[in-house]
């Protein structure tokens, strides 16, 4: 360097070529943003400026139905939400609908995901059986079940049930909310069975094989092995889980109607009802902003665990 | 079924392709396997032979397995318009996810060559998004949507499905990109070709099973949709759940015709998630789990 510096006319190339490169540099970057910036333009236009907008409506009483009503109220609405009873019957409501639904269609899937990893006969064909309820168009699978299966008189269940002694049993309105958590399980424990299927069977044979050979049990190399190994697994199916499934509607909309009275209202249901039934803007927007930082809070955590899981792939080669 | 051909005598563990899983007993495992298989799909099946029954096959107790098929309900679900509710729900979903992919191709292409600044923040900006409640932002939408006059247009619904399937689409296809092999693209950037050629020529014949797994994600979440549909649309633009749901209210004692358009409305994505089985699971985790 010192013997190139001492020379002016190598400085000036050595200048140029650099300036020739940083030129190139930038115009690859400026290629690879171009690449990015369209779907995330739009993305921000039509994700996060609504989110905003419901924060400026949120300050703001407003009914739709009358118009001409409209006026800064500042923080009233938040104080609304918060002081009504309707609200936190719904908080408390999503949260045994998410908790249970999520807990349980995990354990099924564990379950069914455990039988899955055997090989038997028909496994495929079996595979398939079972990710169907989550193929099912979600208010088809409400419909369906709120007739032809729970109906008291003609449903299945109770036909089934029969030899139980349990008679005609109205399901929805009995027990409204063991009957949309039922519902959520069926539509979710695909969903949980295939993400811990891939879990199952990215396990490393050798592992299992050594640990037979140094004469663990099966119960034991579960114990031990495989559940440490589907952590992360498990992980995954409760965060995305519980964001999916918290935001359930359609099942809530068609078979019980929130009810019968608020027993089963969630928070998007009372949001519902709120906007678009009594079009009450600017309380519906400030539910929703409540709504959205809780979701935010819990999302953070999922954001944390899929970052964990990806944590490896920059070091890994490609 | 499949019990009966693994009862075979001998040593079932010497046999067993994968030793030292957790196996319980070897029969309980099919037996189980198929009895929640049966369990869990018979709602489905129930659905689709409801179907072709006529109105008084449906409402029995016993229920009936054995009755004469009868094409009858389709016939009347058609005759009842059942088409516009197709189409809107065909065009909704088919130009949403071509939307998604023009849109999402490109970007998950650029954040998987890297060396963007910030592309872990551009992708978990995306991912974000899809984990923020769409109820959250339901009420600005419909009040824009009214003002633009959009509201019971498919076009609205295009526009939602389109960012809704956006982060999934770009998570999925990135970890597609990233599997090409690097010596690739380097070979066709010494060869002379832009970034554009590149990608075009050379990358997305490679990745093309991927672009089609991403396709059929994004085409099942945007069928299914309910939601958006159910408050954004009315008369014109109302897609097949919003049909489904006429059902509640006008037509809630006919169990026969319901079975025939839930069936109609349920087998493009059945079909669909079947023959994709394979790539679901990286869908619905954006990629993380292959």
């Amino acid at each position: 360097m010192t013997v190139t510096e001492d020379r002016t006319g190598d400085r000036a190339v050595a200048l140029r070529e650099r300036a020739a490169k940083a030129a190139v540099a930038r115009r690859n970057r400026w290629g690879r943003r171009s690449l990015i910036l369209p779907a995330m333009i739009y993305t921000i236009v039509v994700t996060q400026i609504p989110f905003v907008i419901t924060i400026w409506y949120s300050l703001q009483s407003w009914n739709l139905l009358r118009p001409g009503s409209r006026e800064f109220v500042g923080l009233e609405n938040y104080g609304k939400v918060f002081t009504d009873a309707g609200f936190r019957n719904a908080v408390v409501n999503t949260v045994v609908f998410t908790a249970s639904a999520v807990l349980f269609s995990l354990v099924v899937g564990l379950v069914l995901a455990i039988l899955l990893d055997q090989r038997f006969r028909g496994r495929a064909v079996v595979r398939t059986l079972l990710i169907s309820p989550f193929l099912v168009m979600p208010v088809a699978g409400a419909l369906l079940w709120k007739t032809t299966m729970l109906n008291p008189v003609f449903g299945i269940v109770n036909f089934v049930l029969k030899p139980f002694g349990v008679g005609t049993l109205d399901w929805a309105s009995r027990f409204p909310m063991p009957t949309i958590i039922m519902v959520a399980v069926w539509q979710w424990t695909p969903f949980m069975m295939i993400i811990l299927l891939s879990g199952l069977q990215s396990q490393s044979t050798d592992i299992l094989e050594a640990a037979r050979v140094d004469g663990a049990g099966p119960w034991q190399i579960f114990r031990r092995l495989t559940l440490p190994h589907l952590r992360t697994f498990l992980e995954l199916c409760v965060l995305l889980g519980s964001i999916f499934i918290v935001q359930t509607f359609d099942s809530i909309f068609i078979i019980t109607q929130g009810g019968p009275g608020q027993a089963t209202t969630t928070l998007p249901y009372f949001l519902y009802l709120q906007a678009f039934r009594r079009f009450e803007i600017g309380q519906a927007a400030a539910l929703a902003i409540v709504t959205t930082i809780g979701t935010i809070i819990i999302a953070t955590i999922a954001l944390r665990v899929l970052s964990n899981l990806f944590k490896g792939e920059e070091l890994a080669p490609r | 079924m499949s019990t009966v051909a693994e009862r075979a005598p001998g040593r079932v563990e010497e046999r067993t392709p994968r030793p030292g899983r957790f196996r319980p007993r070897r029969l309980l495992v099919p037996t189980l396997a198929w009895i929640a298989a049966i369990g869990f799909f018979f709602p489905v099946f129930w659905m689709f032979l409801t179907g072709f029954k006529q109105e008084a096959d449906a409402f029995t107790s016993p229920p009936k397995l054995v009755f004469k098929p009868t094409l009858d309900q389709y016939r009347a679900i058609f005759d009842r318009d059942f088409t516009p509710f197709l189409i809107n729900s065909a065009m909704a979903t088919v130009l949403s996810t071509l939307l998604v992919l023009a849109l999402a191709i490109p970007c998950a292409y650029g954040l998987a060559i890297k060396p963007v600044e910030k592309w872990r923040d551009v992708l978990f900006f995306f991912i974000s998004t899809r984990f923020l409640p769409i109820v959250g932002a339901i009420v600005p939408i419909y009040v824009i949507a009214r003002d633009l006059q959009l509201l019971d247009t498919v076009t609205v619904l295009i526009i939602l499905y389109t960012a809704m399937n956006m982060p999934i689409a770009v998570w999925m296809l990135r970890s597609f990109f990233l599997e090409v092999p690097r010596a690739i693209m380097e070979a066709a950037r010494i060869d002379g070709a832009t970034l554009r050629q590149e990608l075009v020529r050379v990358v997305l014949p490679l990745v093309a099973p991927g672009i089609a797994a991403t396709a059929l994600i994004c085409v099942i979440f945007a069928w299914n949709e309910f939601f958006f549909a159910l408050n954004l649309t009315a008369s014109r633009a109302a897609t097949v759940p919003v049909f489904l749901v006429g059902f509640i209210t006008s037509e809630g004692l006919f169990w026969a015709r319901l079975s025939a358009a839930a069936t109609m409305a349920c087998l493009p994505v059945l079909l669909a998630g079947w023959i994709a089985q394979k790539q679901l699971v990286r869908g619905l985790t954006m990629g993380a789990v292959k």
